[in-house]
């Protein structure tokens, strides 16, 4: 524990130091930054607040030094965490690549594959995203059809991949694909890697119901993949792409966090007022109180289930805290409309409208609530 | 910081608190105990061994002859009591009353009481509701000076162990109007003195309730724990003990209605086939496991701030009474309608959590109740 507190010491230090006071502010979706060839730094001081964390390895915490990573151990990670909270300190980087791509590849990819594709993530310089639902492989994911087929040294890949988030901005897929369509469906599917560069590549995006176009449809044309980039053995991406639902699920089941620049409580004093120390319409306040609880609840379940995992090594929640997780931002949503009336349906950028319209899409991508409830109920409640 | 999981300690008390309490105190003795009339509402016996296991201790300070121990340890046996439907003197005087003496006896009372309660000598109750909804300012019962000490009048209701404790903690106005948070004092009433009237109220759940009526009862002012006016500066703090301990309770309450319920879906055949393999029972199940998860981390996060940050209970307390409050209603209702025609009858054990949670739930204030208060200590 001595370790951890000289850890902490240091780190608040080196904070202090060196993350830029702009870089201090609670963050909204246009200041994230995502890296990859196309990103424009939006000020001096994103740029400089990266790079001096690039060069400690905290873009990626727990990675191994050797790959650009930080080295940190869980706790000293969790200790890195609570300090850059302290600060409101914005995360340097975030993106497909750091969250869910990355740690697959230090589970399941050779060496050479982590050598090659590791330290850009690191840098910011390679921007990833996801290929997995099809236009008739939702919820039934390992229904998937887009193929590759075998030539020797290399796959050539057909097919078509939809919800794929900002593939326009992005610069390489880890991709699902059938590789053997002769087997149980599970069974025949491999996870790839590709430059969305390649030739045969196109990407277009879907306008959605909150008039941004994040998500994508891509369409694969006789595209060449390499058999290097194969990620663990070929026709065994299922496992592979459980392990990234899982990644996923424990993100967007922590949405609500980082996204709430004020309490609930705050907004809605300053859409409401009080009268006489109560919020004051009472119907809204019984509401929000009751959300505080439930947020609050599920924020320390994901606390007490990382504690449980690094004592005794288990887990099996990741269905649980995305179906509650999402259940609360849209909730959340709602009552922010609630609160703040026509205001926060006016159609314009300030207002909730298009932040409230995009929290539907929560209980569906990564697994339905539905899906979820399932999983829930059949593997841990081992029911039918 | 603590984490949220338990040391071995905690886990050792869990465990061995968990084979006494489901070989000696289940729902089989609470059946016995109902259905002989047993004027105790509790086992003896069960008692005993409680005492023998140090377990009226556990709170209390070692300088007190207590163990000293942690509130995240009593809580585990308070699920667990939950699990069973255990009912002894545990809460209302190991708990609640045992809190009470600590945060505001002199140190003469302590010295006195707290050594008998670890000892299991001395049972406690805590009469300080006067309205069938729990609201601790609204006390009508009059405290008049009365030479040194005072005279006490009024009534009190819903009081857990009240027809069977060895003393009562009243709470009583001796300044202001009802209302008042200020003007409350406490006083420490042995419930045989003069003046002083018992009537038990049976209630659903089977255990000890009783109404307390007081009649020119004269206390001396070594019977006045605490400050003068100043009652709820002890009695809030203890407020959010006992309801944490309640909270635990009743997580354990839903946890064991929900796994007996489980059970039922793998067990029940309609239609030729296990109910549990019904889509719309599987999703309604899911949520309630959901649910219950949640209240053990708000549970033991409450009972951790309990031992470590008293500065953050008050909320966590509230936080953890309306999380487990609204879970327990949900699960005892679902364990009812998934049971079917089976879980209406008193054969079946499956009524007796249903009746036990809504009597915890509305024992020092519900989940509205909370709720309010989780609005008002965050400032609005």
């Amino acid at each position: 524990m001595q370790d951890l507190t000289s850890f902490r010491e240091e780190t608040r230090e080196w904070l202090e130091e060196n993350c830029p006071t702009s870089m201090r502010k609670r963050m909204l979706e246009k200041d994230v930054c995502s890296g990859g060839r196309q990103f424009k730094f939006q000020s001096e001081d994103q740029k400089l607040w990266l790079d001096r964390m690039i060069a400690r390895g905290w873009t990626a915490p727990t990675w191994p030094k050797d790959y650009g990573g930080g080295g940190l151990t869980q706790d000293q990670a969790k200790v890195l965490r609570e300090e850059m909270a302290r600060i409101t300190a914005r995360p340097p980087l975030q993106g497909m690549g750091t969250w869910m791509i990355g740690p697959a590849i230090l589970e399941f990819g050779s060496e050479a594959m982590k050598q090659q594709h590791l330290p850009p993530i690191v840098r910011g310089e390679i921007r990833w995203c996801q290929g997995y639902s099809e236009p008739n492989a939702g919820s039934d994911l390992a229904g998937l059809q887009a193929r590759a087929e075998d030539h020797g040294d290399h796959f050539i890949v057909n097919g078509q991949k939809v919800w794929t988030s900002n593939a326009d901005q992005s610069d390489w897929m880890f991709c699902l694909v059938r590789t053997d369509p002769d087997v149980k469906k599970q069974a025949g599917i491999s996870l790839v890697l590709f430059d969305m560069e390649s030739e045969g590549v196109t990407v277009r995006p879907v306008r959605l119901i909150s008039g941004a176009s994040q998500f994508c449809e891509a369409f694969m044309e006789n595209v060449r993949v390499e058999k290097d980039q194969v990620v663990g053995d070929v026709n065994n991406g299922w496992t592979i792409a459980k392990y990234l639902l899982t990644h996923e699920r424990e993100m967007i089941g922590g949405i609500g966090n980082a996204a709430a620049a004020k309490s609930l409580g705050e907004e809605a004093v300053a859409a409401v007022g009080l009268h006489d120390g109560r919020l004051a319409d009472e119907a809204l306040r019984a509401e929000v109180a009751g959300w505080e609880v439930d947020f609050r609840c599920h924020q320390l379940t994901m606390e007490r289930v990382r504690d449980e995992i690094a004592a005794r090594g288990v887990g099996n929640t990741s269905a649980m805290i995305k179906y509650y997780g999402t259940e609360m931002n849209m909730r959340r949503f709602e009552l922010l409309i609630a609160l703040q009336g026509a205001d926060a349906l006016q159609w314009n950028d300030e207002s909730e409208a298009r932040r409230w319209l995009r929290s539907k899409g929560n209980s569906i991508e990564g697994g339905t609530s539905e899906i979820l409830l399932n999983i829930i109920a059949k593997r841990i409640l081992e029911l039918g | 910081m603590e984490k949220l999981v338990l040391t071995e300690e905690e886990q050792m008390v869990r465990e061995s608190a968990a084979g006494f309490l489901a070989e000696q105190a289940g729902p089989d003795e609470l059946r016995a105990i109902r259905d002989n009339e047993n004027p105790l509402g509790y086992s003896a016996e069960t008692w005993q061994q409680m005492i023998e296991l140090g377990w009226p201790a556990i709170l209390v300070a070692e300088e007190q002859g207590g163990l000293g121990f942690s509130h995240t340890a009593m809580g585990q046996i308070m699920e667990l009591a939950g699990n069973t439907l255990a009912c002894s003197p545990l809460f209302a005087t190991a708990v609640a009353g045992a809190s009470v003496l600590s945060l505001g006896g002199t140190d003469a009372q302590k010295s006195e009481l707290l050594p008998m309660v670890a000892a299991g000598e001395l049972t406690l109750a805590l009469a300080i509701d006067e309205t069938a909804r729990h609201d601790p300012a609204s006390i009508a019962m009059t405290a008049d000076s009365n030479g040194d000490g005072h005279r006490l009048n009024g009534s009190k209701c819903f009081v857990a162990d009240g027809n069977v404790a060895d003393q009562l903690i009243v709470s009583a106005r001796t300044s202001g109007v009802t209302g008042d948070a200020d003007g409350i004092s406490l006083f420490l009433v042995p419930r045989d003195a003069d003046g002083v009237a018992v009537t038990r109220t049976p209630m659903v759940d089977s255990r000890n309730a009783a109404t307390v009526r007081f009649s020119d009862v004269s206390v001396g002012s070594d019977q006045l724990l605490g400050v003068l006016d100043k009652g709820m500066a002890i009695l809030q703090p203890a407020l959010n003990i006992a309801n944490v301990h309640l909270a635990a309770e009743l997580l354990g309450i839903a946890n064991e209605s929900f796994q007996r319920t489980l059970q039922y879906l793998k067990e029940r055949k309609q239609y030729g086939v296990f109910i549990g393999t019904f889509q719309a029972l599987q999703h309604r199940a899911a949520i309630l496991w959901t649910e219950i998860e949640l209240c053990k981390s708000i549970v033991l996060k409450a009972l951790r701030a309990l031992d470590d940050s008293p500065e953050d209970a008050a909320l966590l307390a509230s936080m953890a009474k309306v999380k487990t409050c609204r879970t327990a209603e949900l699960a005892t209702n679902e364990a009812i309608q998934m049971h079917g025609g089976i879980g209406m009858t008193d054969e079946f054990d499956i009524g007796f959590f249903l009746k036990r949670a809504r009597v915890a739930q509305l024992l020092f204030g519900d989940h509205r109740y909370h709720l309010n208060r989780c609005a008002e200590l965050s400032g609005y």
